[in-house]
């Protein structure tokens, strides 16, 4: 393998139903600002699918400069063995030197299939992507060995507990699944185009391609917690579903959304498309309010990020007043509804 | 049928977890215990093997005292254990486990393998596909649900995605990664914990030690940390982000006085 081919950062531009998924918008971000520190600027999505060319518009307008498309009826819905011999194809013939994907449930399928297929490294479920050196530090002595402009990959392990930085020095290209909801778009360019290259490998049955027997949509009118600005997240601390009502009212009058922690959702009070934390969503809204979460590791993983942390907890040891910004020890049930009352009064008066 | 598990002896995180000065995990200081995803697997097999009567492998790759998840497998009601151990496989990233596993496969017969989706220490769900690969068979990721039909020589999964589920058949053999909500695991019985240990009646141990030259058809470049493209640049204790203010005042209204003047000064209201 000659490292110096693979050029170009690439980004595996997911859709589902021809509809772009919010996650390759945010890997165009950070794509654009990793090719900033690299010789070779340009930025590729790769989209794949059945009917999608109508799709590449959107990527040009959130930072892609080309956008190689993979059409064929057999990308109509996700199966493993088309869309992987699609993607490995396509770093066959391209060479890029960092493809991002998606840790997705398709993403988390794909990347480590495509990894093997082209025989390179992949790490998991990034949360940070910067260019740098390998070794961080030089060996002294041997300071001609150290590789520049390397992609480091720093993730999670452990439930949170540790935090591992990653690099992939000897094998293109450097691959990397990224945590959906931690990398920033782009504020969108109207009109922008992107250089459009049709890509087909050729698709024939083996061994390997599986049938869709049905395909069932989990009918859910639940908000995106990942996409809201204000969160009002309640724990077991709350202590009922009923007396999520103190925090409907709250969310409403800051046209907020209402999320949970895991005790919440194992509890059966509120459905799993709601949680925050390393088994649930992650999230970085504008305000975070944490009321009767005590802030386990997993769940602080899941809205560290966030602008401003309000927590609100009885318990004055809580872990969650370690993240907090501003943090109030006190009854919830006293504190909340009162809070919505002034809240209201507050924004009626401007 | 024939069904392979795959299972991982991970540390129970729940412990805490420690480094060696190195950088790198050390495990011998942390309580051991089988992966949950892994287990949930097991447990899928485990039916197969009631329903069908299916021989139930389990296989890990590991240190010797992997040996105790074997065992808690058969406890459980698999019929053999295979630990792949040696210290030229230590330091594997996901690549090289994968194609260390696969090459302990190769040696045995399968129309079914089934791996958790991910392991607790790791979380990466990579191992499981990328054997798929390694194998040249498909791969459905993200099972809740495991049907087979024998005489088809298909497997259906039901296949978890964000926002759906796809019933998803392949032709056999197939590897399958299973989710934890596959099933509560069984317990191991008394007697099964006790025949766990118990010779087989040929004299043989139920479970069987392989090393790197038991492994088919892998090349030494493929394995252990020489054969791992991603390598670790650091290694660290998650740095908490620092606390802001935390107030104990008297009343409520206080309280609720104190998070609106925050709302306010940060422009929120």
């Amino acid at each position: 393998m000659s490292l110096e081919e693979y050029k170009g950062v690439f980004i595996f531009a997911q859709q589902v139903d021809n509809e772009i998924s919010s996650i390759a918008l945010e890997l165009l971000g950070k794509a654009r600002n990793l090719a900033e520190s690299l010789d070779e600027k340009k930025v590729t999505a790769v989209l794949i699918g059945s009917d999608v060319k109508g799709l590449t518009g959107t990527l040009a307008e959130y930072g892609a400069d080309r956008v190689i498309v993979v059409d064929d009826p057999a990308l109509k819905d996700y199966r493993t063995e088309p869309y992987t011999h699609a993607l490995a194809s396509v770093v066959n013939e391209f060479k890029p030197e960092i493809l991002l994907v998606g840790a997705t449930a398709i993403g988390r399928d794909l990347g480590p299939r495509v990894s093997s297929r082209v025989h390179t490294g992949l790490t998991a479920d990034c949360t940070s992507l910067e260019i740098g050196d390998f070794p961080l530090v030089a060996v002294p002595g041997q300071e001609d060995k150290q590789k520049h402009k390397q992609l480091l990959m720093t993730r999670p392990a452990f439930g949170g507990n540790t935090i591992a930085t990653i690099a992939c020095p000897d094998f293109r290209p450097q691959m990397a699944t990224v945590r959906p909801g931690v990398m920033q778009k782009i504020e969108p360019k109207k009109g922008a185009t992107a250089e459009i290259v049709e890509y087909n490998p050729g698709f024939e049955e083996n061994n390997c391609y599986t049938k869709i027997l049905e395909i069932v949509k989990a009918v859910s009118d639940v908000a995106d917690i990942s996409e809201a600005k204000i969160l009002v997240s309640g724990g077991r601390g709350v202590g009922s579903p009923e007396n999520f009502k103190l925090l409907d009212d709250l969310a409403a009058v800051l046209h907020g959304t209402v999320s949970c922690s895991r005790a919440v959702v194992d509890s059966g009070w509120k459905p799993k498309d709601l949680q925050v934390g390393q088994t649930g969503k992650t999230v970085r809204p504008h305000v975070y309010f944490a009321i009767g979460i005590s802030g386990a590791i997993q769940h602080v993983a899941g809205m560290e990020e966030s602008d401003i942390i309000i927590a609100i907890n009885k318990d004055e040891n809580a872990p969650i007043f370690d993240v907090a910004d501003y943090g109030v020890v006190g009854d919830l049930n006293k504190i909340v509804p009162l809070l919505t009352k002034k809240l209201q009064e507050t924004i009626a008066n401007k | 049928m024939k069904v392979v598990v795959c299972v991982k002896q991970v540390p129970d995180t729940k412990g805490g977890v420690k480094f060696k000065p190195d950088g790198t995990l050390d495990r011998n200081a942390m309580l051991a215990i089988m992966n949950p995803d892994d287990k949930a697997g097991l447990e899928a097999a485990l039916k197969l093997k009631d329903e069908y009567g299916a021989e139930v492998t389990v296989v890990t790759m590991g240190l010797p005292k992997a040996d105790a998840v074997l065992r808690e497998a058969i406890a459980m009601g698999a019929d053999k254990g295979i630990l792949v151990t040696d210290r030229v496989l230590g330091g594997a990233d996901t690549w090289a486990t994968s194609s260390t596993i696969a090459g302990a496969l190769r040696n045995l017969d399968y129309d079914l393998i089934i791996t958790g989706r991910q392991a607790i220490d790791g979380d990466t769900a990579q191992v499981g596909p990328q054997i798929s690969e390694h194998l040249h068979i498909p791969v459905i990721s993200y099972a809740e649900e495991i049907k087979v039909d024998e005489k088809a020589g298909t497997v259906t999964v039901k296949r978890q995605f964000e926002d759906r589920y796809h019933m998803v058949e392949a032709k056999m053999p197939c590897l399958v990664t299973a989710l934890s909500e596959l099933g509560e695991p069984r317990y191991m019985t008394p007697g099964g914990i006790f025949g766990a240990f118990e010779k087989n009646e040929d004299g043989s141990d139920k479970v069987t030690v392989w090393g790197r030259n038991d492994l088919k058809d892998v090349d030494d470049s493929n394995i252990g940390l020489k054969g791992s493209p991603t390598v670790i640049a650091k290694a660290s204790d998650k740095v908490k982000k620092g606390a802001g203010e935390k107030v104990v005042l008297d009343t409520p209204e206080e309280s609720v006085d104190y998070i609106v003047s925050k709302l306010v000064e940060k422009h929120v209201v």
